[in-house]
Parts: structure tokens; sequence; C-alpha cells
């Protein structure tokens, strides 16, 4: 499904993806774990189009087709969701208005008419309550004065919504209390499919309890310097990251 | 010849025209002199630095249609706000349209200028009223001298108004190019509530000049909502100075919502004669090209215990220019005061300019005064967020900006107004949103 191939990536000059080498399949989760700074935030950006972020070198595959050139709607339209770390305020616009707006763009970008409203309505309601989030949530403002677990759960609301083909959660459990995390693990467990990938990036074991990964790839000064399974998060949990930065500056 | 020469060498045919027995023939004699000395202001006025009124001067306007001109309803429907019941006042090239209106005496009066200042009826009203608030600075001594026709609302107290009234001057292009001075006197009186509609259309690319004064009087207790609708042809351009008097415990509320025209000043002044009185002023202003919109508000804090509230957010694309400029002013005597004043802007483009400047003269000591403007581009990581989520460009700056205006349209009481202002956005923005704001 994705495939990236030597990726260099940098932000105002500044040089902080050097060669990254990742393939995800279909009906696989992947971890990407790392120390702060590692670039983690960076790759998500990237993969999802930021354009202040500039590919130097290398590529990025989806569905075998290079998307160096699609703006972050285009490649939203092909079935890649980001999770934000800090989803962005937009006083003004509520959460229904905007999913409805994102549900009929991406329609329309498949040639499709807009949702019809019960449709939309019924929609709603069930994903809203597979995330456990109260109706009134629903007409609030996106994300304006949302603690930071009502934040992450309506991201996951969102992706419950869109139905991506590669979601991209980045740092969703960084905020989360125990239960808002287990209902944001839960949310991201029911949507998974074989026919759909997961990349989750954290800091932190304890989310990996909830969706377990298939592959956990450790991310150090812009490489993947080790790739192994569910256990490698345990390890890296018990052992912090010195050992990793040791093993690669040796 | 130019037009100051010609309009005032026009107002001695024009006295002539109407009764010089009346109360007002003083009032305009003074007004044309006041306009004579002063002429149009240049930028060297304060008041005016921001906005030239040079390039809309030039033409050779008709003063005085020479002809009655008709127009069918079913081609002017879409300028009214059709989907509710409404009173309504309209004019075409400045003379009153008795098939487009529906007027009233039932209770309340909603009729023409011309038949107060002529009938006895109106007599008191009239002596007691016009001209009690408008300013006598040249533009507005301009309308005064020719003040003839426009709209007459008399709500006697506690009456609650139905349905709303609209105002709508139409101009056909009957004349290469054409100067309106259309005056609206507007008095509630105690207890009761009356929302207002007003608009200008040309119906041609004709250049039109309406220079408009209105003159509204909220005595104790009342609420008026009054609504500008401003998104006029390319070439039509409206100097609109509107004067507001508010008695003890009154609400009045403004919006002017400035979409369309030439060149558009708002002269929107509100003085507080009494105490308790709450003021609103809302605007939201989406232009681009070379259009020019300039709000000059003035709230005269006179009385202790009174609020203002002001909201104005502007989107200038393309050459466009804005000015606000606000002015704050706090009687020794207003104590406890509370005024508030906001003017947000959104530079589309490099070439869009606007030009903000609250003006604070406070000269009481225990008050809450704020102000704030702000000029600024979209947000980046806004549009990242939206179009990550599918949501293409151009829509997604146009949901930012719905977002930006919205809090504007919530204080606006009328449903189909809210509507319409709503499609006027989207028009303006080039944009179909799937929903309503």
């Amino acid at each position: 499904m994705l495939k990236i191939n030597n990726l260099h990536a940098s932000v105002e000059g500044k040089s902080i993806l050097k060669g990254i080498n990742l393939e995800v399949k279909a009906g696989e989760v992947h971890a990407i774990m790392g120390p702060n700074g590692s670039g983690k935030s960076t790759l998500a950006s990237v993969i999802a189009g930021k354009e202040e972020y500039e590919v130097t070198e290398g590529n990025i595959l989806l569905h075998e087709e290079d998307i160096d050139e699609l703006a972050a709607e285009e490649r939203a339209h092909k079935g890649v969701f980001l999770s934000f770390q800090y989803p962005v305020e937009i006083p003004g616009v509520s959460v229904t208005n905007f999913i409805k707006t994102a549900i009929n763009a991406n329609r329309k970008a498949k040639g499709l008419e807009d949702m019809p409203a019960n449709e939309m309505l019924k929609l709603i309601r069930e994903k809203a309550e597979l995330l456990e989030m109260d109706r009134k949530f629903l007409s609030r403002s996106l994300n304006e004065g949302f603690s930071g677990g009502e934040k992450k759960r309506n991201e996951i609301f969102q992706m419950a919504m869109l139905d991506p083909k590669l979601a991209i959660l980045d740092e969703t459990d960084s905020g989360l209390d125990i239960d808002a995390l287990r209902i944001v693990a839960n949310g991201v467990n029911k949507l998974k499919s074989k026919d759909n990938a997961v990349i989750v990036i954290t800091h932190y074991q304890r989310l990996l309890d909830h969706i377990v990964p298939d592959y956990v790839h450790v991310l150090y000064n812009g490489r993947i310097v080790k790739t192994g399974d569910a256990s490698l998060a345990h390890e890296l949990e018990e052992k912090g990251y010195d050992w990793i930065k040791e093993e690669v500056n040796a | 010849m130019d037009l100051k020469e010609k309009l005032v060498s026009s107002f001695l045919a024009f006295e002539d025209r109407v009764d010089v027995d009346t109360f007002v023939h003083g009032i305009r004699s003074e007004a044309i002199k006041t306009f004579e000395t002063e002429g149009f202001p240049s930028k060297k006025n304060e008041a005016w630095k921001y906005t030239s009124l040079n390039s809309i001067l030039k033409h050779d306007y008709s003063v005085f249609p020479k002809q009655e001109n008709q127009i069918d309803y079913n081609d002017v429907k879409k300028y009214f706000i059709h989907e509710i019941d409404t009173y309504n006042l309209v004019f075409i090239d400045g003379k009153f349209a008795s098939h487009l209106s529906q007027t009233t005496h039932d209770g309340i009066d909603v009729c023409l200028m011309s038949s107060a200042l002529n009938k006895p009826k109106y007599r008191l009203v009239i002596e007691n009223y016009f001209n009690k608030v408008a300013g006598k600075d040249s533009v507005t001594s301009l309308n005064t001298a020719f003040a003839q026709e426009g709209a007459y609302i008399h709500i006697p107290k506690n009456k609650l108004v139905n349905k709303p009234i609209q105002i709508i001057n139409f101009s056909t292009g009957s004349e290469a190019a054409l100067m309106q001075q259309p005056r609206n006197l507007i008095v509630v009186d105690e207890n009761s509530h009356v929302q207002i509609i007003e608009r200008h259309q040309s119906l041609t690319d004709n250049p039109v000049l309406t220079n408009s004064v209105t003159e509204i009087f909220g005595n104790k207790r009342a609420i008026v909502d009054y609504y500008k609708i401003q998104n006029d042809n390319q070439n039509a351009s409206l100097i609109d100075n509107t004067f507001i008097n508010q008695k003890k415990e009154s609400h009045v509320s403004v919006h002017t919502f400035s979409f369309g025209g030439k060149l558009t000043r708002n002269n929107l002044n509100f003085y507080q004669n009494g105490e308790r009185i709450d003021s609103t002023m809302n605007g939201i202003t989406i232009i681009g090209d070379k259009q020019h919109v300039d709000h000059s508000t003035l709230v005269h804090h006179i009385e202790p215990n009174c609020e203002s509230h002001q909201d104005y957010k502007g989107i200038y694309g393309g050459n466009s220019t804005g000015v606000f400029n606000g002015k704050v002013v706090v009687n020794k005597e207003a104590q406890k005061t509370n005024a508030f004043q906001a003017n947000n802007n959104i530079l589309l483009d490099d070439k869009a300019t606007i030009n903000t400047k609250p003006q604070l003269e406070i000269f009481a000591d225990d008050v809450k005064c704020s102000h704030g403007c702000t000029i600024g581009q979209l947000d980046e990581s806004a549009m990242f967020y939206l179009r990550s989520r599918g949501i293409p460009e151009k829509e997604a700056k146009a949901l930012l900006m719905y977002a930006f205006a919205n809090n504007v349209l919530e204080s606006v009481k009328i449903t189909e107004i809210k509507k319409r202002i709503n499609k006027l956005i989207a028009t303006k923005l080039g944009v179909n949103i799937g929903f309503d704001l």
C-alpha cells in the first residue's frame, strides 16, 4: 500500500529525514517510535502532504503511485488520513458541518453526489457512538476549547467517518487519560480491516498494549535504525532509547 | 460645471418647486450654505484621509431625473427579502414606486418622507425630529438641502411591528449618470420594536452616486434592528450617513454587509442620551478588484451605565482597499460605560490594503473600554488541517473565511437575512459550501 524509498526531507533548508525506507501492506499495523526530535511528526506530515516540507531525495509510493506532486487534499482523496498531534482549533465551524464538508469533498473527488442528509446523520450518530461522544459535542466549534482528550477523540471520529486506507496516528495517545485511551484504541481497532493499514507514531508503549503492532520501527536522527515486532516496544519502554543511540553511534 | 456648482445652482430651482413656507425651508437654506462653503470633503479632511471621492465626483450626474421609470417586479424580485412578509418602501430613481411597495397607516406609519414633509398631520413629528440628530458636515448638509423623498417610519409606543420593513432604492440607468439623495426618518417610540432592511441597487452599469441620510430615534426602551445590505454594481457608489439618537434603556443595532459597489462610505453615528442604553454596530465586508469600503463609526457615550459593541470583520482581495475608523467618546458623566470595539481583517492579496484606526476619547474614570484590531492572512496550519481531510484549497479558504465572519452573522435576528447573507458570501467567494451557517 505504502512504500517509502530513501526519503530525504527538509524544512526551511534544515534536513530532518535522512533516508527513510518503509513498506506498509494492507492489513498491517506499524508503530514508529523514537526520541523527541527524531523526525516522527515530520514523516507523518510529509506523507500527508504538508507544503512546508520539501522532499529532497527519494519518494513515497501510494498504491504504487508516486505522490510527490499531489496536494494534501488529493492524498486524502486517495485514502491517506493523518490524526494530528495538535489538532487545529477552528472557531465558527461546528464538528458536524466540518465533517459533512469533508465527506462531500471526498465524494465529489470520486465523482459521487453529496451524501443524502439522512444517511449522513445516521453515519455521524453511529461513529459518534463508537467514540462515546456526546451529541452536544458535535455542534461545538471544531476543537475550540476542547480538552486534549476530546481533541484526540474528535480526530478518530473523523477517521471513522472518512474510512481511510492508510491512517497515520501522530501521538494520538498524548494527553489522553486511561479511559480516553481505551475509547480511542477501541475505535481504531474497530476500524481496522485487511484492506487498510495503520501507522502509529508514539513515544510510549501504552497505546501499543491496545493497538498491537505487527512491526515496530525506531526512528532516530531521521533514519529508521531498528525494526522488530511488538516486543521491541516493551524493550524500549523498559530500557529507554539510550541503548539505541549507543548502537547507532557505535 | 463641476458637481458642486451644479448642485448649488440646482438648489434654487428645487426650492421653487417645493413649498417654501414649510418648517424645513429654513433648514434646507442653512444646509445648502454649509455645503456651498465646505464643498465635498477632500483627503485633507482628517475624517476622509483614506477615502477619496475624486473618482466618483467626475461624472456629470443628473440630479433630478427627467422621467419616471417603471420596473417589473419579477426583474427585481431577487433584491427583496421576498421569502417572508414585509412592508416595502421602494423608490425608483428617487421616486416612490407604489406598485412595488407595501405601506401602512394601520397603527403605525410606514410611508413616504414627501408626504410627511407636506401633510399637516405629520407636522409635529417632523418639527420634533427632522434634522435633529443628523450631522452638520458638508455631505449630510447636501442631503438635507435636497431632502424630499425617502422612508418615513413612525412607530408609536407599545407596538411590536409584526414584519420587517424593507427600504429599497433602485436606479434604472435611464440617465447616463444619476445622483440620488434619499432621506429617511425613523422614529420608534417607547417600548416598541421594529426591524428594518435597507438596500441600494443599481440595475445597469451607468454610474450612480447615492448620498443617503437616515435619522433613527430610539425612544425609551425601544428596540430597533437595522440591516444594511450593500451589494451594488461596480459603478455604483454610496455615501451612507446614519445618525441614531437613543433614549434610556433602548437597544439599537445596525448590521452593515458590504460586498459590492465601487466606493462605499458608511458614516454611522450613535448618540446615547439616557442611561442603560445598548448600541451595537456589526459589519462584514468582503470586497475585491478595485473596490473601496470605509466604515467610519462614532459612538458618543453621554450618560452613565451604557454599553456599545462594535464588531467589524473584513476580507479584502485584489486591489481593494478598506478603512475602519472607529471613534468612541465617553463623557465625564458617563461612568460605568462598557465600550467594546473589534476590527479584524484578512488580506487575501499583496495589493489589498486596510487602514484601521481606533480613536478613543475617554473623559470618565470608571469605564471599561476595549479595542482591538488585527490584520492577517489565512492560518496556514488551519489550511493544512482542512486540506488533509480532503477539502480542496479553494473550499478550505472559503470555509475559514466563513468561520472568520460567522460570529457577526450569529447576531442577525432575521433568519432569511442570515440565509441571504450566507448566499452572498458564497457567491462572493465563488464557492458552494455544503451547509448553512
